[in-house]
């Protein structure tokens, strides 16, 4: 199971998108919320009920509005491999604050009180770029050291900052892209005063990545071995405040690619008196980019009006694709394989037959590249509409772009959230490139024990971007109107029963008898008023002289004959609820 | 022959206009559909004129009756009906609208002429398209029961007094026999009970290609349920010309059902007052079916409005002295050309509201209200009419 709160965007082109950092923490803005289960087909939604309810007291968040089945879906085989008890949900509007932070501390053995969990100092944290907090819990049989099966808890807190340019006398360069000098008390305001007792290991590693090594090794002229060893000193384009216990390096090198390196620092030798402060400055200026994924990936809505529209999806090539061999060796045959996993709500009605492929700006046939592609429709109220296909793109593609045109829905005035005229959102859809994994080796030490952060560096987990989430603006009925609405549309059909029954129920000669009344009230207005009365007391055949006169007798004693009922239901009123 | 050559032409002319609005591919079923239904509806015109005719003549007073011979009355409906724009609308927007309303007037050009499988064919598909056609079991039994539209039946009972007061002093027993069963228009069972078999077993046949069709998908309860269900449960609520809609979507959940239930049952209701005032007009009477609940369905649209109107054409005669008839004309070629334009600046601009374009299906549900209200007052006048015209003749005849 995962689940991770994120505010912001991670910024693919300039953070990277193709190292185990990006691929693994950054996440949707939102909650994202995945599980697996090990229950019976039938009851795998019964449990995911109880999942979201569970995770929403203990997180304070409304994770349980992913409990009704128009939230979540279950991806087959583009999410996770673990088809039919996969469920995943996710809440794109929802945000994080220090409620969903606190509760997440309180999971960690010494809270924040301890260790590194110290420096989480709540506004540094919060107005960072990007801050993503993760839970990750995975059953584990029982290994090969002879450790009891068990669930292993994982929690990964992922913040981007940015430190203050301020502080640095670097001003060489006006770009952004400068790297300002930084150092833990001045991101966090904070020290870390030891390590935590009940942790078995507290360490802090510094990355150097590969762009930048190879930026390094290209200014400096430096060997790569001169940088491992002795390369934080002296005249090196940085100096770090510690010394680092180890320099750890990366070994799967590729032609062309250099390797990361890794400084590892243990915290275990810092306590109160002598705390950790780790610090950067730089010396020079270095300009590098990250890595990033095959293919950039974004999406937008196109089309005006709130009656239809189109999502579009962007995939366009990165510096990766021109410089670097792919996975797949024959260049002939070569194909790029990307993976497109997006769910939609059910009032964003989409038409999966209009979905149309560009590569290269051209319109293609969808099945000459597609290569698998499952597609569960939506069904109003009752679940949201999920595609997941697998394409092939040569491998020099320069951009590839899907639309899909769709209608939007109409909602009754409840389902509205209270700020309903901002639109509502579509979730992030995921694209995946199965044939790219993020892998880093270090060399194996038998003697140590190796920490778990090296050991998540060399788990092989694919490429995996999320794009945008998009904001639809829906149509709106009047909210200020229930009312107005439900009595007007009553006095509409009041007014179609009682003139149609009126008419049928127009006895013949009545009408005669209703126009000569009023033919022969062009005489004065009080004779007519008085011999209107007249008629109504003895009945309405007074006007007319043809009518009978033997039925007025009869008119006389029906009119008395309801007088008495009348008389008697009152009296029978009167007594039993009198 | 003249009348024949006119409709040929008429008909050519709108085959012309529908090819220039637009190629026909693809939408060949619904614009023959469209050129069938006029067709039919100047069968059944012709054979209503007839039979009216003929019941004037036994009544002695078609001299006294100016109708005019120049005006068959199924000529101008059939017109009516392919020239009306919300016909054209219809079958340019390919809807199926026309294919129901070719079914509907299937049935009753089967009822009106005595064909009983066809009257039980049309039915039934009328029923299966879309569920409200099913309220025309009553005129379709009282059109095979009764036959085409007559004056009421007290007519030709006075008639029959007034002729056996006539005669009372021959001895002419056969002549009092023949006026007698000349006199009672009397209700023949037999149609019925033949309409009723073939209708089962058409609907047998219906549902059995249903099932066949839906097994690999659900069951057929699943496919009524979600057809039938969802007119009924009045389920997605985006605008249309109805008032439902917006009600729907602004009402309170606790009010649901019984609103739903409510409005369906308005439309019920109505069948047997009808009915028992209208039984000797049953084509009029499935007019008025007809017009009742394409002005109060779930979901109406302009193309249940041309089905309407076009046989609005077919009671020339009776109608013609219908009050607000201009005013009603105006009203729905304002309706008709403000209605877009409201659904446009509500949901393409964004500067109109919800409310605008509400106003205009109101106006339009208030015009259909008054459209069925004065006609169905005029047709009761006319038979008033009739009552007194044959009543001053007997007089004057005995006189």
């Amino acid at each position: 199971m995962e689940l991770s709160f994120t505010q912001g965007r991670w910024n693919y082109e300039r953070w990277g998108g193709f190292d185990t950092m990006s691929s693994n923490n950054a996440k949707p803005p939102g909650v994202e919320l995945w599980a697996v289960f090990d229950v019976p087909k039938e009851q795998v939604d019964a449990s995911w009920k109880n999942l979201t309810h569970t995770l929403s007291g203990i997180f304070c968040a409304s994770i349980n509005f992913l409990e009704s089945s128009s939230m979540y879906s279950a991806p087959d085989w583009s999410f996770r491999q673990a088809s039919g008890s996969l469920r995943y949900g996710m809440l794109p509007r929802e945000a994080v604050c220090t409620e969903n932070l606190t509760p997440w501390l309180k999971l960690l053995p010494c809270r924040d009180k301890a260790g590194i969990s110290s420096l989480m100092d709540r506004p540094s944290i919060y107005t960072s770029l990007y801050y993503s907090q993760r839970l990750h819990l995975t059953s584990i049989a029982s290994d090969l050291e002879g450790l009891n099966s068990g669930i292993a808890l994982e929690q990964t807190l992922t913040v981007v900052l940015h430190p203050s340019s301020q502080r640095t006398g670097l001003t060489h360069f006006s770009q952004s892209y400068l790297q300002p000098s930084w150092s833990l008390s001045s991101i966090f305001g904070r020290k870390v005063n030891g390590r935590c007792v009940l942790a078995k290991s507290s360490k802090v590693y510094l990355q150097l990545e590969r762009g930048l090594v190879s930026q390094l090794k290209k200014s400096e002229n430096y060997g790569a071995d001169y940088i491992a060893s002795e390369g934080y000193d002296g005249e090196a384009n940085f100096e770090l405040s510690v010394n680092p216990d180890r320099v750890i390096k990366e070994e799967n090198s590729r032609n062309g690619i250099s390797s990361s390196l890794l400084y590892e620092f243990s915290v275990d030798k810092y306590s109160n008196s002598k705390p950790f402060d780790l610090g950067l400055t730089w010396k020079f200026p270095v300009i590098w980019s990250c890595q990033q994924a095959p293919l950039h990936a974004s999406r937008f809505l196109m089309g005006s009006g709130n009656e239809r529209g189109a999502i579009a999806i962007l995939l366009k090539s990165t510096d990766l694709n021109d410089s670097s061999p792919v996975a797949n060796s024959d260049m002939d045959g070569c194909e790029l394989r990307v993976n497109i996993f997006q769910v939609v709500p059910w009032y964003i009605r989409v038409y999966y037959h209009s979905l149309q492929l560009f590569v290269d700006d051209q319109l293609k046939a969808v099945g000459a590249f597609v290569e698998k592609i499952h597609v569960m429709p939506s069904k109003d109220k009752i679940s949201p509409g999920m595609m997941e296909m697998v394409l092939k793109l040569p491998c020099g593609v320069k951009s590839a772009a899907l639309t899909l045109d769709f209608d939007k829905g109409f909602l009754h005035i409840d389902e509205y959230p209270p700020d309903a005229n901002q639109g509502f959102d579509i979730p992030s859809a995921a694209i995946g490139f199965p044939d790219f994994h993020t892998s880093m080796l270090f060399p194996s030490n038998e003697s140590e024990r190796k920490s778990p952060m090296l050991s998540k560096f060399q788990e092989s987990s694919p490429v995996l971007l999320y794009t945008e989430v998009l904001l639809v603006p829906l149509t709106t009925p009047d909210f200020s109107m229930p009312y107005n609405v439900i009595t007007i549309t009553c006095t509409v059909f009041a007014l179609y029963f009682g003139s149609l029954l009126n008419v049928l129920r127009q006895r013949v000669g009545e009408k005669e008898r209703l126009l000569k009344s009023k033919a022969a009230a062009k005489t004065s207005r009080l004779s007519d008023l008085l011999s209107r009365l007249s008629a109504k007391l003895r009945g309405r055949s007074q006007e007319p002289m043809q009518s009978p006169s033997e039925s007025s007798p009869l008119i006389n004693s029906k009119l008395a004959l309801k007088v008495l009922l009348m008389a008697a239901l009152a009296v029978a009123w009167q007594y039993y609820f009198g | 022959m003249l009348d024949r050559c006119t409709m040929d032409l008429h008909c050519y002319s709108h085959f012309l206009v529908h090819s220039l609005l637009k190629e026909l591919k693809g939408n060949l079923i619904i614009f023959f559909a469209d050129i069938i239904s006029a067709l039919l509806i100047r069968a059944t015109g012709h054979t209503l004129q007839m039979a009216y005719r003929q019941s004037l003549n036994s009544l002695d007073i078609v001299d006294l009756l100016k109708s005019s011979d120049s005006l068959s009355s199924g000529d101008v409906a059939a017109l009516v009906y392919l020239w009306n724009p919300f016909t054209i609308a219809a079958c340019v927007g390919l809807s199926t609208s026309p294919v129901e309303n070719l079914v509907v007037i299937l049935a009753l050009h089967g009822a009106c002429k005595g064909l009983v499988p066809l009257a039980a064919f049309g039915w039934v598909m009328a029923t299966h398209l879309s569920l409200y056609p099913a309220i025309l079991i009553t005129p379709v039994i009282l059109l095979l029961g009764y036959g085409p539209d007559t004056p009421p039946r007290k007519l030709f009972l006075q008639k029959g007094y007034g002729k056996n007061g006539d005669n009372h002093s021959s001895d002419n027993c056969g002549q009092q026999e023949t006026n007698h069963s000349k006199a009672e228009v009397t209700f023949s069972w037999r149609p019925v009970i033949h309409f009723l078999f073939w209708s089962s077993l058409w609907s047998t046949y219906v549902l059995v290609l249903c099932s066949i069709s839906v097994k690999p998908h659900g069951s057929l309860w699943e496919m009524f349920q979600r057809t039938y269900g969802f007119i009924l449960t009045v389920e997605d609520m985006s605008p249309n010309i109805g008032v439902l809609w917006y009600f729907f979507a602004e009402v309170f959940d606790f009010f649901r059902s019984f609103f739903m239930i409510v409005f369906h049952l308005n439309i019920l209701f109505m069948i047997l007052p009808l009915a028992i005032r209208l039984k000797h007009r049953p084509c009029f009477l499935a007019f008025i079916y007809i017009a009742i609940s394409s002005m109060l369905k779930s979901y109406p649209s302009v193309g249940d409005s041309a089905l309407y109107l076009g046989l609005l054409g077919l009671f020339l005669d009776e109608l013609a002295d219908m009050q607000f008839s201009f005013f009603l004309l105006c009203g729905y070629i304002g309706v008709s050309l403000l209605s877009p334009v409201m659904h446009n600046l509500w949901i393409w601009r964004g500067t109109g509201n919800a409310n605008f374009y509400y106003a205009t299906g109101m106006a339009y549900a208030c015009l259909q209200i008054i459209l069925v209200v004065e006609s169905v007052s005029a047709v009761l006048n006319h038979d008033r009419k009739l009552r007194k015209l044959s009543v001053t003749k007997l007089r004057d005849g005995n006189s």
